[in-house]
């Protein structure tokens, strides 16, 4: 299975300001009350679009100014709570293909890593000043590099170190971010060790 | 150098090394339910490939199912759908189902131990955050996300790093009244909700040396609200005494062999952890949340807090939650209306939950306008307590008695808070709109908290309302 080497995203992107913004928020879970995960991406953030419509706001996810955006910018824990993976899905196929946060939720982590979104840590005062320049010039384009561990902004003098741990960034840049591949390929040592532990040895 | 059991067992489950780093681990019990395996089974299809090991996979429903109708078709297209597609597809690759008519469904993180399937030593994963629960018999337990359910399905294994280790000490006797629940509230609270990213707790000390098996289980199952994906207790005679003729506990001679590697597996007296944090049993109280995340509680006798007042990187989201919950700062905990209560749930649905509410609630009626209601962990559960009298109880006083289910901790099945409803739940979840209802407002608690504000119409001290202590 080969699978595409992701070394950068480049995009519009739209910060969804906040700390731990968990799952139930992403995607709420009446929504996974499906067999497929196909057409979650619209009720990404529902309830939150519709609780800040109601308070007479704008939710940044229905704010045209942000309409395509490939790049999703929050704070810490982002992605915490449930493991559902009906979370990074939703927002995959709503059109983002890269996070920035301070910091993500571990299953959520290896979630999207699994479906090839690389989910990089940034520091508090860059996600502001990032967010900051996205708010002032929307539009304008993000580049997440993972060759170098960095975020660029287009025709501005923008640079932020972004940390991703290796085990994550080694397989997308690789392509070798679903892991199923690499597990298959371990069956003859994954029957060897079933065979020595006792409570899965068939007696 | 001594070495944890997380140490001993992840050696122990270690298949190799993968070409990113990363750990193939097997995964000797896999438990699913109908929400997070319908895509895993579509996918393993899809890939051409098939379930390795039945048998070593579980299933059960309980997210979707409706709490007040055991006859199929649910009204819930959508939700009966599920049932039958987990259905057809265990029937298919030969996994073990215990379906509603078996008597045996429930909350996966109830099923698990109650069957004896959780076990000691062995790695566990369940497309679900709380897996964590495992962990109470020294396994080491795993929320994971679909493409992982695939992942074992068609391996047993799956790649994962090995997480650092943080033993988490609470000594001594807790005061009459204060519960597993309020231990696990109060570590979140002082360690954080994102404290334990990248951690596994190891719970100990003479605290939950005197735990229940139960009560272990509670703490285990939130290790995840405080980022930890992993927790666990070392197993002691108090768990193999609980594993003890379950049915797929071992028997005979098996059952000598098995508790000699159980007792093996438990951390060396000279195990070296990455992090050891300290509490002082005494220093707890009853806790509630007030707030949007479960980090965000107080004790009983203290009020919402002003934003300002807090460290500054959890001002905004105290500032968000208030809003949410349009209780303002300075607003004593202790009598904020409730509308609905929720008993139930894999952090505290289990028989001793129930037991220990029941016992102080005899004679006494939910207060006018409360909505009331108790659903056990299990048909196991429900049947045991229904056989006890408990159920009993619960109707006499105006409880709701349920079937078997997630029921009102997310709000799947028809359980739904409706507007912005206030309920205190013995549940693990306090995320907006986790209940049901997107401006639903929960309030996370004890059983015998649950029970103390059904009884009065608001959160209110179970030890003055039960004359504890």
């Amino acid at each position: 299975m080969s699978l595409e080497k992701i070394t950068q995203v480049t995009g519009r992107a739209v910060p969804v300001p906040g700390d731990d913004i968990d799952t139930d928020r992403i995607i709420p879970a009446r929504f996974m009350k499906c067999v497929t995960f196909d057409g979650l991406g619209e009720f990404a953030f529902s309830d939150a679009k519709a609780a800040e419509k109601a308070a007479g706001r704008l939710h940044p996810l229905d704010d045209e100014r942000f309409n395509g955006a490939s790049i999703l910018i929050s704070g810490s824990n982002f992605g915490c709570g449930s493991s559902r993976e009906h979370a990074p899905q939703a927002l995959y196929r709503y059109g983002f293909r890269a996070i920035i946060a301070e910091s993500f939720a571990e299953i959520f982590f290896g979630n999207s890593t699994t479906l090839g979104i690389p989910c990089v840590k940034m520091s508090k005062q860059d996600i502001a000043d990032l967010s900051a320049l996205v708010e002032k010039t929307p539009g304008v384009l993000v580049t997440v590099d993972l060759t170098e561990n960095k975020v660029t902004v287009d025709d501005v003098d923008f640079k932020a170190v972004i940390v991703i741990p290796e085990q994550a960034r080694k397989p997308l840049l690789e392509g070798r971010w679903d892991s199923i591949a690499d597990l298959v390929d371990g069956l003859d040592d994954v029957k060897t060790r079933v065979a020595a532990i006792p409570y899965l040895a068939v007696k | 150098m001594g070495k944890t059991l997380l140490d001993k067992v992840w050696e122990e489950h270690t298949v190799r090394t993968l070409p990113d780093g990363r750990t193939q681990l097997l995964i000797g019990t896999h438990l699913i339910h109908e929400v997070t395996s319908p895509q895993a089974f579509g996918m393993v299809r899809d890939l051409g490939l098939k379930v390795l090991y039945p048998h070593r996979t579980f299933a059960t429903v309980d997210h979707i199912v409706p709490t007040d109708q055991s006859q199929e078709p649910f009204s819930d297209p959508l939700a009966d759908a599920m049932v039958k597609e987990l259905r057809k597809n265990c029937a298919e690759t030969g996994v073990t189902f215990f379906d509603l008519p078996t008597g045996k469904q429930g909350i996966v993180h109830i099923v698990g131990p109650e069957q004896g399937i959780t076990q000691p030593g062995t790695t566990i994963a369940c497309g679900d955050s709380h897996t964590s629960t495992h962990g109470a018999f020294g396994a080491i337990a795993f929320g994971i996300g679909t493409s992982q359910v695939r992942d074992v399905l068609a391996t047993q294994t799956m790649a994962i790093a090995k997480p650092k280790v943080r033993r988490i000490n609470v000594d001594g006797k807790l005061a009459p009244g204060v519960y597993a629940k309020d231990v696990i509230l109060h570590i979140i609270r002082k360690l954080g909700v994102n404290g334990g990213i990248g951690f596994a707790y190891e719970f100990g000390g003479s605290t939950f040396d005197a735990f229940t098996q139960e009560e272990r289980m509670t703490v285990c199952n939130m290790s995840i609200e405080g980022g930890a994906r992993v927790g666990y207790v070392n197993p002691d005679e108090t768990t193999f005494e609980y594993l003890r003729g379950r049915p797929y506990s071992p028997t005979g001679g098996e059952w000598d062999a098995a508790v000699a590697r159980w007792k093996s597996v438990a951390s060396d007296k000279d195990a070296v952890y990455d992090d050891v944090v300290n509490f002082k049993a005494g220093e707890i109280l009853p806790t509630v949340t007030w707030g949007i995340t479960p980090g965000q509680a107080v004790f009983i006798d203290e009020a919402i807090p002003d934003p300002k007042d807090l460290p500054e990187k959890d001002r905004d989201t105290a500032a968000e939650a208030i809003e949410h919950m349009k209780l303002p700062s300075g607003t004593p905990v202790e009598g904020i209306k409730v509308d609905v209560t929720f008993l139930g749930s894999c952090t505290n649905g289990r028989l001793s939950d129930l037991q220990e509410v029941a016992k102080h609630i005899k004679g006494r009626k939910v207060a006018a306008g409360v909505k009331a209601i108790v659903v056990p962990g299990s048909q196991g559960v429900a049947s045991v307590a229904e056989k006890m009298g408990l159920a009993e109880i619960f109707r006499e006083a105006g409880f709701e008695w349920r079937g078997a289910g997630c029921s009102m901790c997310l709000g799947m099945n028809p359980d739904k808070l409706v507007g912005d409803q206030l309920c205190a739940s013995s549940s693990n979840r306090n995320f907006k709109g986790r209940q049901g209802s997107p401006t639903g407002r929960t309030m996370l608690m004890s059983p015998l908290m649950v029970a103390a504000a059904a009884l009065t119409g608001k959160i209110s001290d179970a030890r003055k309302v039960f004359g504890i202590g």
